[in-house]
């Protein structure tokens, strides 16, 4: 028996299973509007999983992962208005592109740290923004890429929400797998020293490529089907305040601790819509809950909730 | 026993002006237990750096079993069987001491790429690690997380680390640097234990300590090559007590 960070408690598979339950019958109970947020949550919450991969696992933080996202949703849309190919195909098309503008930025971002890593994704970001917004014959410029490009058996919003919940099902658990298998543990290992995994015998800029385009592959899934669900593109999908907003669910709900992810999605999509409908201050109001957040639960609130779960523990 | 596991020739490593290694000549016999001695700034770590490839020589050759080893990165040469403890305390400290271990063995192991693989140990890895983490004193500590041991026990999970993928030559930046007189001697006895086989460089500051483990000194001063002696006459050398003590006065 091995204890490698598998605290796999009993407690924990039953709130998985308990959530997943409650997941596949909330559309009984929620309106047409409703549901779409929630649809929304799970697409964003994966894209922000996608991050944590390089946050929480890796010590790396992109803020270029907006740009991989909407490379994504672009290709999709692209390839079923204008190139006339099937919405299976351009999924497929789209997670590809995904990938390999992710390893594209892998190899310029490999041999930095910290801010300069930060900067250096920013940048990279910044150029995919540009593209999308200035090659005006295939990205459309402002106006963006439209088309009603779902496929026909995912047309019922009910049906897409469980697609999108299968989906991230099994987004989480094949990242989970990653995070936990022997390369996973290279990437923890990276973040707390490069320096003593370079003496041990490792390659760390091919396990940090490796690591960022695994994190690419999956932010292209959560970007495909967006198209689906939005379908609609603009340069605001792969722009700065993208990647920001889903670093900041990471963020909030966790770094390291991936279910987190949908926690963070779930707080700022919902606040984002229920305080708007309010105040058009709305964007105060969620600056002044961040800022909260990080002063009383800098770890993010599923990370809290497990901090104070272990206190709890260790005096009973 | 005549091997040669490490030459040095004419290795020089220059930060701008400064020449902190200038010009070292240096041999090491497989099996042999070697220690560098000299005082602060002599050029020990920055040689060690050399050595592994985390600095470059900017001049020399470093020939490490009949491979020239010069140009290659730490990780290339880690897989020639080069092992390393670090001066200033560099372990995993998030993860725990398994996990620290299991790093440590899969460093040369191509399992090391299995993306979507199943974490367990293979029980000959589970052997591995629990016959290091014996060797090194800090057995039954394997659930333990870094962060929370004491700093002697740190010290002996840095040897652990450098031991478990059963390296050839093993180099010991300060092994006791900042422990107590028990736990130096605790670290004594886990250097002593060592496979015969393997090479053993060992920097260290605390004289008796390693004039008590090793076969042979090399003394820097300056980043040039002073002395090299047995230990037995080290301590009498008058160039030795000249660096360490200052030039006696005549009257």
């Amino acid at each position: 028996m091995s204890g490698l960070s598998r605290s796999k408690s009993p407690m924990g598979a039953l709130v998985g299973v308990a959530v997943m339950a409650v997941g596949v019958i909330a559309p009984f109970f929620l309106s047409r509007y409703q549901i779409g947020l929630a649809t929304q949550i799970l697409i964003f919450g994966m894209l922000a999983m996608s991050i944590d991969i390089l946050v929480g696992f890796t010590g790396r933080t992109s803020l270029g992962h907006g740009a991989i996202f909407g490379a994504s949703t672009y290709v999709v849309l692209y390839c079923v208005t204008q190139a006339g190919l099937s919405p299976y195909l351009a999924v497929v098309l789209g997670i590809a592109t995904a990938t390999v503008l992710a390893a594209v930025f892998a190899l310029l971002a490999v041999r930095t740290n910290g801010v300069y890593f930060l900067l250096l994704t920013l940048a990279l970001g910044m150029i995919v923004w540009g593209i999308c917004l200035r090659w005006t014959q295939v990205t459309g410029g402002e106006n963006g890429l439209r088309g009603d490009i779902r496929p026909k058996a995912l047309a019922d919003y009910k049906d897409f929400y469980w697609f999108i919940l299968a989906l991230a099902a099994l987004v989480t658990f094949g990242i989970r797998r990653f995070v936990q298998s022997p390369f996973g543990l290279t990437l923890r290992g990276i973040r707390d020293s490069d320096s003593r995994m370079r003496s041990l015998g490792y390659n760390v800029p091919l396990h940090l490529f490796i690591g960022f385009t695994m994190s690419g592959f999956f932010a292209g899934v959560a970007g495909a089907v967006y198209a689906f669900f939005n379908n609609f593109v603009s340069p605001s999908t792969v722009a700065l305040t993208q990647s920001v907003e889903s670093l900041l669910m990471a963020i909030i709900g966790g770094v390291g601790t991936l279910y987190g992810s949908f926690i963070g999605a779930s707080a700022l999509i919902a606040l984002q819509n229920l305080v708007s409908s309010h105040t058009e201050r709305w964007q105060s109001v969620l600056g002044i809950t961040f800022t909260l957040i990080m002063i009383f639960a800098p770890e993010g609130i599923v990370g809290k909730f497990r901090a104070l779960r272990a206190k709890y523990a260790s005096k009973h | 026993m005549a091997e040669v596991a490490l030459t040095l020739s004419g290795v020089a490593v220059a930060f701008g002006a400064l020449r902190a290694v200038d010009g070292v000549d240096l041999s090491i016999p497989t099996g042999q237990r070697r220690a560098i001695i000299g005082p602060n700034g002599a050029g020990k770590t920055t040689l060690f750096n050399a050595i592994t490839g985390v600095v470059p020589p900017t001049e020399g050759r470093v020939v490490f079993e009949g491979h020239d080893i010069t140009h290659l990165p730490p990780h290339k040469r880690a897989a020639l069987g080069i092992a390393r403890t670090f001066q200033i305390t560099n372990l995993f400290p998030s993860l725990s001491v398994e996990e620290n271990m299991v790093l440590a063995l899969r460093g040369l192991s191509p399992q090391k790429f299995s993306l979507f693989g199943s974490p367990d140990l293979s029980t000959a890895d589970q052997d591995r690690i629990s016959r290091a983490l014996r060797l090194a004193g800090l057995a039954d500590r394997s659930a333990t997380v870094v962060t929370e041991m004491a700093y002697g026990d740190q010290r002996q999970l840095e040897i652990a680390l450098a031991l478990v993928a059963t390296p050839r030559m093993l180099l010991l930046d300060e092994p006791a640097a900042g422990l107590s007189p028990t736990e130096r001697s605790i670290v004594a006895d886990v250097i002593r234990g060592l496979p015969k086989e393997l090479t053993v460089i060992l920097i260290e500051h605390d004289m008796d300590l390693a004039l008590g483990l090793v076969d042979y000194v090399t003394c820097l001063h300056e980043g040039r090559l002073l002395v090299e002696a047995l230990p037995a006459d080290i301590r009498t050398d008058p160039r030795v007590q000249e660096v360490y003590l200052g030039k006696p006065h005549h009257a």
